[in-house]
C-alpha cells in the first residue's frame, strides 16, 4: 500500500518542491499550510509521516507537535521537522516534545531529506 | 603608513561612527571634553587663586565647572545606554535578516537540487554548468548566513553547544580524507600522523568539526601554491589541556595585521588579492566556539615562512561525566 506523508509549510515553493520528489517515489503527499489545518489532516487522514515546519500560521508547530503527542489518535505518526529555526533551545524543545529528527532547511540537499523520509518509513 | 595608524588611533570617534553615534552622544568624546575642562579649570583656578588673592571668585569658578562636568557626567551615562541600544539593534538586524534570507534560500537551493537531480528531464551540458553555477553561489550565501547568525549568537552569549565524548584524532582523520583530494588538487600535501593514544574529549562534534575545518581550509587557502604542507598535530599540555595544531608553510601573516586576525571580517590582504572565497568569519566564530568549550585559540606567525594556529580543549574527567549522566 502507498504510504501517504502529511507535510505541513507555509511556503509554497518549498512544498512544491518536496512534494515533486516524494510523488516521483510513490508517496502519496498530503498537504497543509498552516498548524490548524495540518493538526486536522492529521487526526482525518492519519498519515505514516508528518513533515511539520515551525514557523507556521494560526498555530506554530511545536503546538502541533505539542498537540499530535497528546492525541492518542496521532501520538504514534512519526514526525520529522523541517525547519529554519535554530535557535537556542528550539531543536532540543522540538525533540523533547516528540519529534524524531530534526533538520534545518538550507543545511539539508532535497535528497538527504528523501533519504531521512525512507529510513523512517521502512522501520 | 605609520602615521596613518597614528592618525587612525587619534579618531576616538571611530567607534561611535559605526554606531551612528554623534558627538554628544559618544562616550569617548566626552570623556576627552571632561578631560580638557577639568585640565583647563585647574589651570584657570590655580592663576585666579594666586592673582587675585579672593577666594569667593575661587569658590565660584569650583562651582561653575563643578556643575559642567556633572551635566557631561549626565550625558556620558546616557551615551553609554545608547551604545548599548546600537548594538543590541544590530545584532536583531542582523538575527532577522538572516532568518527571513533562509526561507527564500531553501526554495532556491531545493528547486535546483530537483532541477540538478534530472528528476524532472534531462539537462544538456550548457544548461548543467548554470546551474552548478547557480547552485555554488547559493551555497555561499547559505554559509554567509550560517556564519551571520553564528557571530550574532557568539555575540549575545546564545551559542548552545552540545557536550558529549568524541575522539579527537578519530574526528581529524576523517576530515583529512574528505579535504586531502582538495588539498592535492592544488598540489598540497596534508598530513596528520602523530597523536596521543587517547585525545577523548568532552565537547560538541559537530562544532569543534567546524573549528578544524576552518583551520585547514585557511592553511589550505594560504599554502603555497606548489609544494605546500599543511600538518596537524595532537599534544597534551600539563595533562590539563589538550591541544591541535594546523601549521601551513604558506604565505604567513603580516605582524602589522597578527592583532586583528580574530576580528570579524578579517581577511588577510593576501587573500583580497588573491581573490579567495571566505567569509573572514571563520576565525572569530572558531574562538567563539572554543573558548565556550573552556578552551583557547592561538597562533604565531611569520611573513613568508607559514603560520601555526592551535587550539585548546580541557582533558575531560571521564569518572565525572559518566556519573553525571552523558548527554548524547
Amino acid at each position: 500500500m502507498e504510504k501517504r506523508i502529511l507535510f505541513v509549510e507555509d511556503e509554497p515553493s518549498l512544498q512544491k518542491a518536496i512534494s515533486e520528489v516524494l510523488v516521483q517515489e510513490g508517496y502519496k503527499v498530503l498537504k497543509a499550510a498552516d498548524g490548524e489545518e495540518g493538526l486536522k489532516a492529521a487526526q482525518t487522514e492519519k498519515p505514516d509521516l508528518i513533515l511539520l515546519d515551525l514557523i507556521l500560521p494560526k498555530k506554530d508547530g511545536f503546538e502541533v507537535l505539542k498537540d499530535l503527542k497528546a492525541d492518542e489518535k496521532t501520538k504514534n505518526i512519526p514526525v520529522i521537522v523541517l525547519t529554519n529555526l535554530e535557535g537556542i533551545g528550539d531543536v532540543e524543545k522540538a525533540l523533547s516534545l516528540g519529534a524524531t529528527t530534526y533538520l534545518v532547511k538550507t543545511n539539508y540537499e532535497l535528497e538527504d531529506v528523501l533519504k531521512t523520509v525512507k529510513a523512517q518509513l521502512k522501520e | 603608513m605609520s602615521l596613518k595608524t597614528l592618525i587612525k588611533k587619534l579618531d576616538f570617534m571611530a567607534e561611535c561612527r559605526k554606531y551612528g553615534l554623534g558627538f554628544w552622544q559618544c562616550p569617548n568624546s566626552l570623556f576627552l571634553m571632561m578631560g580638557i575642562i577639568i585640565i583647563v579649570a585647574m589651570i584657570a583656578t590655580y592663576f585666579i587663586g594666586i592673582r587675585l588673592l579672593d577666594p569667593e571668585v575661587v569658590i565660584a569658578t569650583v562651582c561653575v565647572v563643578t556643575i559642567v562636568l556633572l551635566i557631561i557626567g549626565h550625558s556620558l551615562v546616557n551615551s553609554f545606554a545608547r551604545v548599548a541600544e546600537a548594538n543590541r539593534m544590530k545584532s536583531e538586524f542582523v538575527s532577522i535578516v538572516s532568518h527571513q534570507l533562509r526561507t527564500p534560500l531553501s526554495a532556491l537551493k531545493w528547486s535546483l537540487d530537483l532541477l540538478r537531480s534530472k528528476r524532472l528531464g534531462e539537462i544538456n551540458q550548457k544548461q548543467k554548468e548554470y546551474l552548478d553555477i547557480i547552485n555554488e553561489s547559493g551555497i555561499k550565501m547559505i554559509k554567509l548566513v550560517n556564519d551571520l547568525l553564528n557571530v550574532n549568537r557568539i555575540e549575545e552569549g546564545r551559542f548552545v553547544i552540545i557536550p558529549k565524548l568524541f575522539s579527537l584524532s578519530a574526528t581529524i582523520e576523517e576530515l583529512v580524507n574528505e579535504l586531502k583530494l582538495m588539498a592535492q588538487a592544488q598540489h598540497i600535501e596534508l598530513v596528520f600522523e602523530n597523536h596521543p593514544k587517547d585525545t577523548d574529549v568532552y565537547a560538541d562534534e559537530e562544532k569543534i568539526r567546524m573549528v578544524i575545518q576552518n583551520l585547514i581550509d585557511n592553511a589550505i587557502k594560504y599554502s603555497k601554491k606548489d609544494g605546500g604542507r599543511v600538518e596537524i598535530t595532537i599534544d597534551k599540555e600539563k595533562d590539563k589541556f589538550i591541544k591541535v595544531s594546523v601549521k601551513d608553510n604558506g604565505v604567513g601573516i603580516p605582524a602589522m595585521v597578527q592583532k586583528e586576525v580574530f576580528g570579524k571580517f578579517f581577511r588577510g590582504d593576501n587573500l583580497v588579492k588573491q581573490k579567495v572565497d571566505g567569509t573572514g568569519l571563520g576565525l572569530f566564530i572558531a574562538r567563539g566556539i572554543v573558548r565556550i568549550s573552556g578552551g583557547d585559540v592561538n597562533f604565531e606567525s611569520k611573513e613568508n615562512v607559514g603560520s601555526n594556529f592551535w587550539f585548546t580543549l580541557p582533558i575531560p574527567n571521564k569518572k565525572l561525566i559518566k556519573n553525571s549522566g552523558q548527554k548524547t
